[in-house]
């Protein structure tokens, strides 16, 4: 039979036709202040398979191609929300994104997330961020003596605020807000999100407390309602109704 | 494997010399107006939310107020070529016609300038800035209310 030698050539034509790799190309935003006072943009060609993540690719150009490229990652599972990134200018989380997902045919862009004072490559400083998240207090607050047991509560008082429990602190809706953009001193969505956590919580005393520091000057009444923070949320937790509702609960409460 | 695209970089290599070093890092790209342990100073205040309902209250009022005035102005009984002084002295000599137009002055003008103070607060990032633009912005808006107001209440049709 003639068939052997064919279906060598087969195979070897079959192995590269489906060869899972293809050439992507990474524009990063490069910032490193030992060497200039001005971002700029670098190119990397890497040989990735599309089904990987884009977080894989960041990885493969820090290990093979440049050791300098700074960025954070810790658990690369999308729950500890540290590589939280502006790639093809959304904010996603580098360990989530699937590089077929954001047409890799094209150069995919990458830089650190908006408003943030940038320190290296793709590494901001989050120090206003968790500022804002500890100025909303983010723990229980109770009054009285401690119960014995657990603090009770039925599963509908757990429902109420069950979406902005998700939250992993990741910053992409802060930094996708246009108002927290221009003026850091916004508490941004993810800080009045924790807070809504707390507000609509039965077992925490202190809602009024927290609702009065978000009606100040720069708390939820500079919401714009552009639904970015909404988008860019990685645990699909609905940011923009979350705020509106500690605007409702501001106005009923008040009136 | 790695291509630079920016021309700053293409710059700085045909100098070869570089500010900036392990030793002498240039600055951070600081963002604008950033949060710290110290501000932003607490207020305690319901003007925020004042004025945040104010804007949804008057939005819904000045529409039935503009859309009215404009119909009556521009499209009903022969449209933009009626209005001339005698028209407006006819409209002013009813006390309704003084009300809705009074009316449309304030909400009209405190609706616009607190969206533009809004907007000063978004985007303006030196406090310098926006203390100049919101004198201004406020300014403006007490003279063209008072003004508005002085018109409608003494408008003369007798005046020569």
């Amino acid at each position: 039979m003639a068939t052997p030698t064919l279906s060598k050539t087969d195979a070897m034509e079959a192995a590269a036709a489906a060869s899972p790799f293809i050439t992507v190309t990474f524009r990063i935003r490069r910032f490193n202040p030992e060497i200039s006072d001005e971002a700029q943009w670098q190119d990397f060609q890497i040989e990735i398979d599309p089904k990987e993540r884009v977080l894989d690719g960041l990885h493969k150009i820090k290990w093979d191609l440049d050791g300098t490229l700074t960025f954070r990652r810790s658990c690369a599972h999308g729950i500890c929300g540290s590589d939280a990134m502006r790639i093809n200018g959304k904010n996603r989380l580098a360990c989530k994104t699937l590089i077929k997902d954001i047409n890799p045919e094209k150069p995919i862009t990458i830089e650190a997330i908006k408003g943030l004072t940038v320190m290296k490559d793709l590494v901001v400083d989050m120090e206003p961020f968790f500022q804002a998240y500890r100025d909303v207090m983010p723990f229980l607050v109770t009054t009285g003596n401690e119960p014995t047991r657990e603090r009770l509560q039925s599963a509908e008082d757990r429902e109420r605020f069950d979406d902005t429990t998700k939250c992993i602190l990741c910053a992409a809706c802060t930094s996708s807000c246009p108002v927290f953009w221009n003026d850091g001193q916004y508490f941004g969505p993810a800080a009045i999100v924790n807070a809504h956590r707390f507000i609509f919580d039965s077992r925490d005393e202190a809602g009024e407390q927290r609702l009065e520091i978000l009606n100040d000057k720069d708390g939820v009444w500079r919401c714009r309602t552009t639904f970015n923070c909404t988008d860019a949320c990685p645990r699909g937790i609905e940011v923009t109704k979350a705020i509106q509702e500690v605007k409702r609960a501001l106005i009923t409460r008040r009136f | 494997m790695s291509s630079d695209t920016s021309s700053a970089q293409a710059i700085g290599a045909v100098e070869g010399v570089s500010l900036y070093d392990v030793e002498n890092p240039a600055p951070y790209i600081e963002a604008p107006r950033k949060r710290t342990g110290k501000t932003p100073r607490s207020t305690r205040g319901n003007f925020e939310m004042a004025a945040w309902l104010f804007m949804r209250l008057s939005g819904i009022v000045l529409v039935v107020l503009v859309i009215g005035h404009l119909l009556i102005q521009l499209v009903l009984d022969g449209g933009v070529t009626k209005i001339g002084f005698a028209f407006v002295a006819g409209r002013w000599a009813s006390p309704f016609w003084q009300v809705w137009d009074l009316l449309m002055l304030w909400l009209a003008m405190l609706h616009g300038s607190n969206g533009l103070r809004t907007v000063i607060n978004d985007y303006a990032e030196r406090p310098g800035t926006r203390l100049w633009l919101k004198g201004l912005l406020y300014t403006a808006t007490v003279f063209t209310i008072l003004l508005g107001t002085l018109v409608i209440f003494t408008f003369d049709p007798n005046i020569r």
